[in-house]
């Protein structure tokens, strides 16, 4: 009965990881809408349901029931693939995120709390999460339209350049913790202090990546209202453009998880050693948080100019990355 | 440039604490038509046809609040009274009296132009019809008395009061 631990468990762990980030897509938009609008002293959406708590579920079946259209001259395959890859990428970095301390035991099998712990955990979300910005060219250039194209253009330009100050910070992270497994850079933080007291730059540069990254406001040039329509999602209707929000919403989800892991200690906190049931509550408390801190940005900063947008990157965020990486590697060397 | 960095943080940080106090105050929204619209006196918003105490409409078929009216979206035609049927109080009556809403833009001047006071622009401003032709309000839609629930006149006309108009810091 091998199989059971070694293929069954892995299949509904990553089913249920599924489900949950796509419920918890459906939510956040509910909750972001809820929260500008209180920013804003509004209600937000308050008809459909107790709440407005049935609002997602009337979106979803709008957007689902509205017509497919293809461009006459788009590039039909990679327009479809586009928005998947928008989503599969998003969700694909939760293969390496430890939810809680250690695995559950059930009639004789282990439930672990992280679905593949590799020892490149880190590179590995790197990697996969970068992977998104293809959906926003190949969707941009496969709808054969110029706002979708100009977006594109803007998209890959910004997502390329914060890369690399967002690299240069996980190069921190790494430096500090002395791995790239996700379950050890949480270790090193219980047993030391949360990285966000011993990296407090590389905080806020990540944060700040994180938030262009994930093509939010005030980075969120790549869908400008009011200059290219709404991008490169101008020529996608109904479920596909759900799609791209869906991506994005989960990016968001994903970065908020990555930076409760990197900076806020994962899922430590007083007693989650032993019970890991209270390490899952501590490790959403803190992602929880993050996704309220971006909306509150959403709510609260004004979108950059392009230009500004790019200076901001190359001439502060850059260097101070840099620096922060050198004397980071100074102070270890000590 | 330190000086800048440390400036523009600072701002953004102010800018965020201003939306933090919002976030924990009682939303301005009014839930229309589940709470009632607060509306001042002299709004000006759907047409009344009054009528006197004793029942007679107070309508003499004048037809000045069509020349008076900008967009000429009223149509009156009068009729003389007889002892059988007496409408109005003076010579002759409104037989005609027709409101295009989808024109009217809400001005007063009928209400301004009305020697007996018989039109008056009351409080009521949804208007939406499902049949464009139903936007032609007729006499009898008119003459009836109404109030919708969803409106409360407020009793206080006033101005806004010259505190807020400063500029908070």
């Amino acid at each position: 009965m091998d199989w059971i631990q070694s293929l069954l468990i892995p299949v509904v762990y990553s089913v249920i990881l599924v489900v949950m980030l796509l419920t918890g897509f459906a939510y956040l938009s509910l909750v972001e809408r809820k929260l500008v609008a209180r920013f804003t002293m509004r209600f937000g959406p308050n008809r459909a349901g107790p709440f407005g708590l049935l609002q997602p579920v009337a979106d979803a079946l709008k957007m689902m029931f509205k017509e497919e259209l293809l461009p006459t001259h788009a590039d039909k395959w990679v327009y479809l693939l586009a928005p998947m890859l928008a989503i599969s990428t998003a969700i694909i970095g939760w293969a390496v995120f430890p939810l809680t301390s250690h695995g559950l035991s059930l009639l004789g099998y282990t439930i672990p709390p992280i679905l593949a712990d590799v020892n490149v955990g880190l590179l590995y979300v790197a990697a996969v999460t970068s992977i998104g910005s293809y959906a926003v060219v190949l969707a941009g250039w496969a709808s054969d339209n110029k706002y979708s194209l100009l977006g594109a253009l803007r998209a890959s330009a910004q997502l390329v350049s914060y890369e690399l100050p967002m690299g240069l910070t996980l190069v921190a992270v790494i430096l500090v913790t002395g791995t790239m497994s996700m379950t050890k850079i949480i270790q090193f933080q219980v047993d030391h202090a949360w990285l966000i007291v011993l990296q407090p730059i590389a905080f806020i540069i990540f944060f700040v990546t994180g938030l262009a990254e994930s093509n939010r406001s005030p980075f969120d040039l790549p869908e400008t209202e009011n200059e290219l329509v709404s991008g490169f999602m101008t020529e996608y209707g109904g479920i596909r453009f759900a799609s791209f929000a869906m991506g994005e919403y989960i990016h968001v989800i994903t970065f908020s998880a990555l930076t409760a892991i990197l900076f806020l200690g994962g899922w430590s906190g007083p007693g989650a050693d032993s019970v890991p049931f209270l390490g899952l509550l501590y490790f959403f408390i803190k992602t929880a948080v993050m996704i309220f801190t971006v909306i509150w940005v959403r709510a609260s900063v004004p979108r950059v100019r392009y230009d500004q947008l790019m200076r901001f990157c190359w001439k502060f965020l850059m260097p101070l990355a840099l620096l922060n990486l050198v004397v980071t590697a100074i102070v270890i060397a000590l | 440039m330190i000086n800048k960095i440390f400036g523009g943080s600072y701002q953004i940080l102010r800018a965020m604490g201003v939306t933090l106090k919002y976030l924990f105050k009682k939303p301005v929204t009014n839930q229309f038509p589940d709470e009632p619209v607060l509306v001042y006196p002299r709004f000006r918003g759907r047409h009344v046809l009054k009528r006197h105490d004793n029942g007679l409409e107070k309508c003499i078929g004048c037809a000045l609040c069509a020349a008076a009216c900008p967009t000429q979206c009223i149509r009156v035609e009068a009729a003389e009274n007889t002892e059988e049927n007496r409408r109005s109080p003076g010579e002759r009556y409104a037989d005609v009296y027709e409101i295009n809403m989808l024109r009217c833009i809400f001005c007063g001047y009928c209400a301004e132009a009305c020697p007996t006071g018989a039109i008056v622009l009351e409080h009521d401003f949804a208007l939406a019809e499902y049949d464009r032709w139903d936007a032609i309000y007729t006499q009898d839609r008119l003459l009836e008395p109404h109030e919708p629930k969803y409106i409360q006149i407020r009793d206080d006309e006033v101005f806004v009061p010259q505190e807020s108009w400063r500029v908070t810091k």
